[in-house]
């Protein structure tokens, strides 16, 4: 299993290839139709997090010392950055999530993705995912 | 529309030479906040550099002028919107402001049992204000409905309007739609009943002169940065019989007659609803706003904006999938659409990449979106300095967004 870190400067690099923000957004349009990101039984009011203009849900689960997240959004290129953040966040120890950034966003050209003022739910959602590792870590530490 | 002088009027807008990731700025979100001609950006220069002062204390020469200016400011919204008197024209720091200082006000005058009537239509802030005066007074906040095509239902007007009506707030013009709603309709219906209206003119200022005395109006809000003007001003006009008999919405200097610590006395109108230091400048700068607009004159922005609207609305029904919203027979340049299957906020985001400017989301009329059933829109809203080409470099962008996310 690669570290958050690892999977973070993967993601850089793959972006990298891309000549200008056209194919970058084409790509996370891609990523967010192609991923099943979330079972329908979570879509509910009380896995969502009100991002104002989009919609966002989480749910995590705890497996193995490691935290499982799966999210979705109603609109895609949310959704985009979505993947790129449960890859880098998921199957991974509560300690690790907690301790890590999302600088990688800014690295490929999405920073505006998660400005506080954006209103997409992005933000929210990052903290939700520290939330959850911060509880599974309690848990685990009972 | 042929001798519509658009390339020199582009001229005065230094902000509509500038670039957004690379491509013109190609700003089509009027009716969120409008641009500055450099006529008034220079006005706030000179205020700042040759007369800034506090005004209606200061003996001397600088308090003096600015003093001057400011009422000379009051004096020519006054004709603009031809007020009889000019203590009937209150600066505030908005619509939002007005819309409070008089739910305020009325909220020491009504009672249980009392009636309110807002429009579907109207925007959070002139639906708020109000449901917290009903609470406070028990007063019944009803709701004149709107019709599919964006329009108001006048027949159940009719119907909700009855003796116990003390109020009535309809906006003038829709911010989310477009819609210009038949005030005039309403206010006599009101008046029939002894029913006092406020109308919110936020989105109209910018589209039409309104004549208070002609639509016979009791309350009519504004902002000025919906006009050419700054943000943070604006100005409520209340008939003179009206403001005095409203309790004050603020205490603190300037709205005071008389102070000691048993009692205090009010200042006359307009003094007595402006407490503190006002936004100087900004009222100065609201001054020379609406003088440019009046020298390009409202009746050749209304008929240019017109065309905008026609040919943006034909083209962008090209685009199969798209479907807009609010079809009233009256609107004026907003355009509100989706696409089908494509989140607003999706477009928005392309289009913004393409260096064009709209508005996504609710456009704070929730109410609204309940009705269509809908999360949001994209909202278009053109202006005068508004070309054809920026309507052909919407329909172009919203494209490009439409085959990136299908
Ligand atoms: C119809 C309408 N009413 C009220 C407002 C609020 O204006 P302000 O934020 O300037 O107080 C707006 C602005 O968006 C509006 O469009």
């Amino acid at each position: 299993m690669n570290t958050i870190k690892e999977i973070q400067e993967e993601i850089v690099d793959e972006f990298s290839m891309f000549d200008d923000w056209m194919q970058r957004y084409e790509y996370m349009i891609e990523l967010g139709k192609s991923l099943p990101l979330i079972e329908e039984q979570y879509k509910t009011d009380d896995y969502k997090i009100k991002g104002c203009q989009s919609q966002v849900w989480v749910h995590a689960d705890f497996q193995d010392g490691q935290v499982v997240f799966t999210a979705d959004s109603d609109a895609i290129i949310t959704k985009g950055i979505i993947a790129l953040l449960v890859r880098s966040f998921s199957h991974q120890k509560p300690e690790d999530i907690i301790a890590a950034d999302t600088q990688f966003i800014d690295e490929i050209g999405l920073k505006e993705h998660l400005s506080p003022t954006r209103a997409n739910g992005l933000v929210s959602m990052i903290k939700q995912l520290k939330m959850y590792a911060i509880a599974y870590q309690a848990k685990a530490n009972n | 529309m042929t001798n519509f002088p658009i390339d020199k009027i582009r001229l005065d807008f230094p902000i509509l030479q500038r670039k957004v990731n690379g491509k013109p700025l190609v700003y089509l979100d009027n009716a969120a906040t409008s641009q500055t001609p450099k006529q008034v950006i220079d006005c706030i220069v000179e205020y700042y550099s040759l007369y800034n002062a506090n005004i209606h204390r200061g003996v001397h020469t600088l308090s003096q002028e600015a003093t001057d200016a400011y009422e000379a400011a009051r004096e020519k919204i006054r004709v603009h919107f031809n007020a009889k008197h000019r203590e009937e024209i209150i600066f505030t720091s908005g619509t939002t402001e007005g819309i409070n200082l008089v739910a305020h006000g009325f909220s020491k005058r009504l009672k249980k049992g009392d009636e309110v009537i807002v429009s579907a239509l109207e925007h959070h802030s002139n639906i708020v204000p109000w449901q917290m005066m009903c609470e406070e007074t028990g007063a019944k906040l009803r709701v004149l409905p709107m019709l599919p095509n964006g329009e108001l239902d006048m027949n159940a007007y009719a119907d909700l309007v009855n003796a116990n009506t003390k109020l009535v707030f309809v906006n003038h013009i829709s911010n989310a739609l477009g819609t210009i709603n038949p005030i005039k309709q309403i206010i006599e219906k009101a008046k029939k009943v002894g029913a006092a209206v406020l109308i919110d003119g936020a989105q109209a200022a910018p589209h039409i002169k309104a004549d208070v005395q002609d639509l016979d109006v009791d309350f009519y809000v504004v902002s000025a940065h919906k006009m050419c003007g700054p943000t943070g001003v604006g100005v409520l006009f209340g008939k003179k019989t009206w403001l005095e008999k409203l309790h004050p919405y603020q205490g603190g200097g300037e709205m005071i007659d008389q102070v000691s610590f048993e009692q205090t006395t009010y200042a006359g109108l307009p003094h007595k609803f402006e407490a503190g230091t006002p936004n100087i400048c900004g009222g100065i700068a609201f001054g020379a706003a609406i003088d440019y607009m009046n020298t390009i004159g409202f009746e050749a922005i209304a008929q240019y904006e017109h065309d905008l609207l026609v040919k943006a609305t034909q083209a962008l029904l090209e685009i199969d999938g798209l479907k807009i919203y609010g079809t009233a027979k009256e609107k004026t340049s907003v355009i509100s659409f989706n696409i089908e299957g494509i989140h607003p906020y999706d477009i928005g985001t392309i289009v913004d990449k393409l260096g064009i400017a709209v508005r996504t989301g609710h456009h704070c009329a929730q109410p609204i979106m309940d009705y269509y059933k809908i999360p949001g829109t994209v909202r278009a809203s053109f202006a005068f300095y508004n070309t054809f080409e920026e309507v052909e470099a919407l329909v172009q962008a919203v494209k490009k967004a439409k085959e990136m996310l299908s």
